[in-house]
């Protein structure tokens, strides 16, 4: 029986005609995304493992904790022990890029679907549609618009990892306290300077959770995105999975998920509006935090 | 006095046609009908008021009854539908953004119900907002902000996350953030109904007593009656977007337009806001009149009282002056004793009350003596006078009409 529906095929010839008619602006574009990633690969592999080590382990104690501090180096140790250092950069350099373009894109979008319900009626559905179609699905237009390689994998990655922060950013603004918004009007701002002073500020821990979810999907789908070249850690996990090397896969698995722990728990404390130490007085190099006394007095 | 605020003909209808529902109001349809037939929501309907100057202006009712729109139409946080809203002469609902934009950092600044103090901020950058918006560099705008938090008695916490304070002293700053723009009109929306009983009292204080300092023009919404007689100079009260009385506390007390003005002292202790002005009755007493015939008046006096069967009398002059009391038996000790003027029959300690004397004294002064105590204004004119009998009647009625 033949589809009276044929989606598919409109969808695939639809790919083909972007292709055929506007292959020069792709390359551009592709080229760019390439050139980023590039880049940050590059800087991440010929960095030395203890520069990069220490700054997860500085980033850890500042914004967690010391005992949060000795699980970053044990987790430090564990990747380069088992080998896995390099391909665990290429994956970081990939997250790195494909996080920075979902922020690109998705924060201001966030801020329009706040600020627009037009906007949000046409975003919301495509950012369920996003989500919820299997991730391994955005590969094939993407692989068949930009080849084999780093490009489609990061694209993809941005159409999956993208949904959280335009969410959470736009739930994040729509909940600030009315009156708040409200006091800014009455002392004179402009809606520039309502956004920027009153609504982005109250906004910041709905936003922050998003880029932590933004990122963490990010991590899921670069592995992902090893079925179209894009490398890393995902490459060892799929040849694992290849020729069923039991030790092979959980030592790939063991880098992804200790990564994955240290990003987390370092990203989702820029959420949280409480007062914290600094990295000076977490490392003992300026006196703990002033008395109350002190701290209330005016500058 | 010159007026800061007016308003006139105001209306706001919340709902996609405004347009449609003004056309209905016109014709006299009501807002429930609007309501049903076009589910737009009238919010405020033809609002009339004037704010003089340093005065403060109650706007009163229940919820739902259109103040906290009506507020926020004079600073235009709601757009209104239809009307004028002059603030020193300036239509604010006809005016560009620009213009309103530097109206309200000039101008006006507002107080919150819920403070709406922003909590990423410490409370001297809360203070300075106002400030720091109108583009006031860091030093100056810092150095005024810790000026009013010192008026507000907050000075020693400005390095504090408004979190880390009581409600009370969250609505200080929010008070000092208004203050620090040195605003010519002040909105309070409820400012103070969000605070616990003693600190509403002690917020009371505060806004008298820097109004006594610098007087401005405040426009005040709340919803309990007490706090608009303590601050209020006039008040407005409101009902399903309507005012349906504005005057002094006074005079809304002695005489309310409606049912539901009063219903709003119901259950309220009203007792201890009657004056003597409000308990004097004119026709308590016979009015005496002084003649230049002295020995006569005394005479005719004496006559006047025996053929009304009273006691007692009041001598008033006839620019409306009160001269004093006289009583039958001091009217006859005076003609026994030769005197030849009303003045000589007048009974001793029987000095008036002021307009003003709140009732405790007024209770001392009139269980004194059995003569009725009359009441004077503050040139000495004779408002009428006030008696036992005529005391204990009126608690009694209030009693009644309290159950």
């Amino acid at each position: 029986m033949s589809d009276f529906l044929p989606l598919g095929e409109w969808v695939d010839r639809g790919v083909k005609l972007l292709i055929e008619n506007d292959a020069g602006s792709l390359q551009r574009f592709g080229a760019a995304i390439e050139g980023l990633t590039e880049v940050l690969e590059q800087g991440l592999l010929a960095l030395p493992v203890w520069l990069v080590a220490a700054v997860f382990v500085l980033t850890g104690l500042w914004r967690v904790g010391w005992k949060f501090a000795l699980f970053c180096v044990a987790c430090c140790v564990v990747i380069a022990g088992t080998g896995f250092w390099p391909q665990t950069m290429v994956t970081l350099a990939l997250i790195v890029a494909a996080t920075f373009l979902s922020l690109v894109i998705g924060l201001p979008l966030g801020l329009w679907v706040a600020k627009s319900d037009r906007v949000a009626a046409v975003v919301r559905p495509t950012l369920d549609f996003m989500q919820t179609m299997p991730a391994f699905v955005y590969l094939i237009p993407a692989a068949m618009l930009f080849g084999l390689g780093r490009v489609p994998g990061v694209l993809a990655t941005v159409i999956f990892a993208m949904p959280p922060v335009v969410r959470l950013t736009s739930l994040g603004i729509r909940q600030v306290n009315r009156e708040q918004v409200e006091a800014g009007i009455t002392f004179g701002c402009t809606p520039m300077q309502v956004l920027v002073k009153v609504e982005i500020p109250g906004a910041l821990p709905s936003i922050m959770a998003g880029v932590n979810q933004t990122i963490m999907m990010a991590l899921s789908m670069v592995i992902i995105a090893s079925m179209v070249g894009a490398g890393g850690l995902g490459n060892d996990v799929l040849a694992s999975i290849q020729r069923l090397d039991i030790g092979l896969g959980f030592e790939s698995g063991l880098a992804v998920v200790l990564l994955a722990i240290m990003l987390d728990r370092i990203t989702e404390t820029f959420g949280s509006q409480a007062p914290r130490r600094s990295l000076r007085e977490r490392l003992g190099l300026a006196r703990a935090r002033k008395t109350q006394e002190q701290a209330s007095q005016p500058p | 006095m010159a007026e800061k605020v007016v308003v006139r003909n105001l209306h706001k209808v919340f709902g996609p046609h405004p347009a449609l529902a003004m056309d209905l109001l016109r014709q006299g349809m009501d807002k429930d009908r609007i309501f049903q037939q076009t589910g737009m929501v009238v919010g405020v309907k033809d609002a009339n008021f004037s704010v003089d100057e340093g005065e403060i202006f109650v706007l009163m009712g229940l919820s739902g009854s259109g103040k906290s729109t009506l507020i926020r139409l004079l600073n235009r946080l709601v757009e209104p539908t239809h009307g004028q809203v002059l603030v020193g002469g300036n239509d604010v609902a006809a005016m560009d953004r620009r213009a309103l934009v530097a109206l309200r950092r000039k101008d006006m600044a507002m107080v919150f119900q819920s403070f709406a103090l922003l909590p990423h901020r410490s409370v001297l950058d809360n203070t300075a907002f106002g400030l720091e918006v109108a583009g006031v560099d860091r030093k100056r705008r810092e150095h005024r902000a810790l000026e009013v938090l010192e008026q507000v008695g907050l000075k020693a916490f400005a390095g504090k996350k408004p979190a880390e304070l009581s409600g009370g002293m969250q609505q200080r700053v929010g008070l000092a953030r208004a203050l620090a723009v040195d605003p010519s009109l002040m909105l309070m929306d409820e400012a103070f109904s969000a605070l616990d009983p003693l600190k509403r009292t002690e917020m009371q204080e505060l806004l008298l007593q820097l109004q006594k300092e610098h007087q401005r023009t405040i426009v005040f919404v709340s919803h309990d009656l007490d706090e608009a007689f303590r601050i209020g100079n006039r008040i407005a009260i409101m009902e399903g977007g309507r005012i349906v009385q504005i005057g002094t506390p006074d005079e809304i007390l002695r005489n309310p337009s409606d049912e539901y003005v009063r219903a709003f002292f119901r259950g309220v202790d009203v007792k201890k806001y009657l004056v003597a002005r409000d308990l004097a009755g004119a026709d308590v007493l016979p009015l005496v009149h002084p003649t230049l015939d002295g020995r006569s008046d005394l005479l005719r006096a004496r006559a006047q009282l025996q053929g009304l069967a009273a006691r007692q009398g009041v001598v008033v002059e006839t620019g409306g002056r009160l001269l004093g009391v006289v009583t039958q038996e001091s009217l006859l000790h005076a003609l026994e004793s030769g005197a030849t003027s009303l003045h000589g029959a007048l009974v001793e300690g029987g000095g008036a009350a002021r307009a003003d004397l709140g009732l405790h004294a007024l209770v001392a002064r009139v269980v004194q003596s059995p003569l009725a105590l009359p009441v004077v204004d503050g040139a000495g004119n004779y408002l009428g006078a006030v008696t036992q009998t005529q005391l204990l009647q009126r608690f009694v009625q209030d009693e009644a009409t309290h159950v």
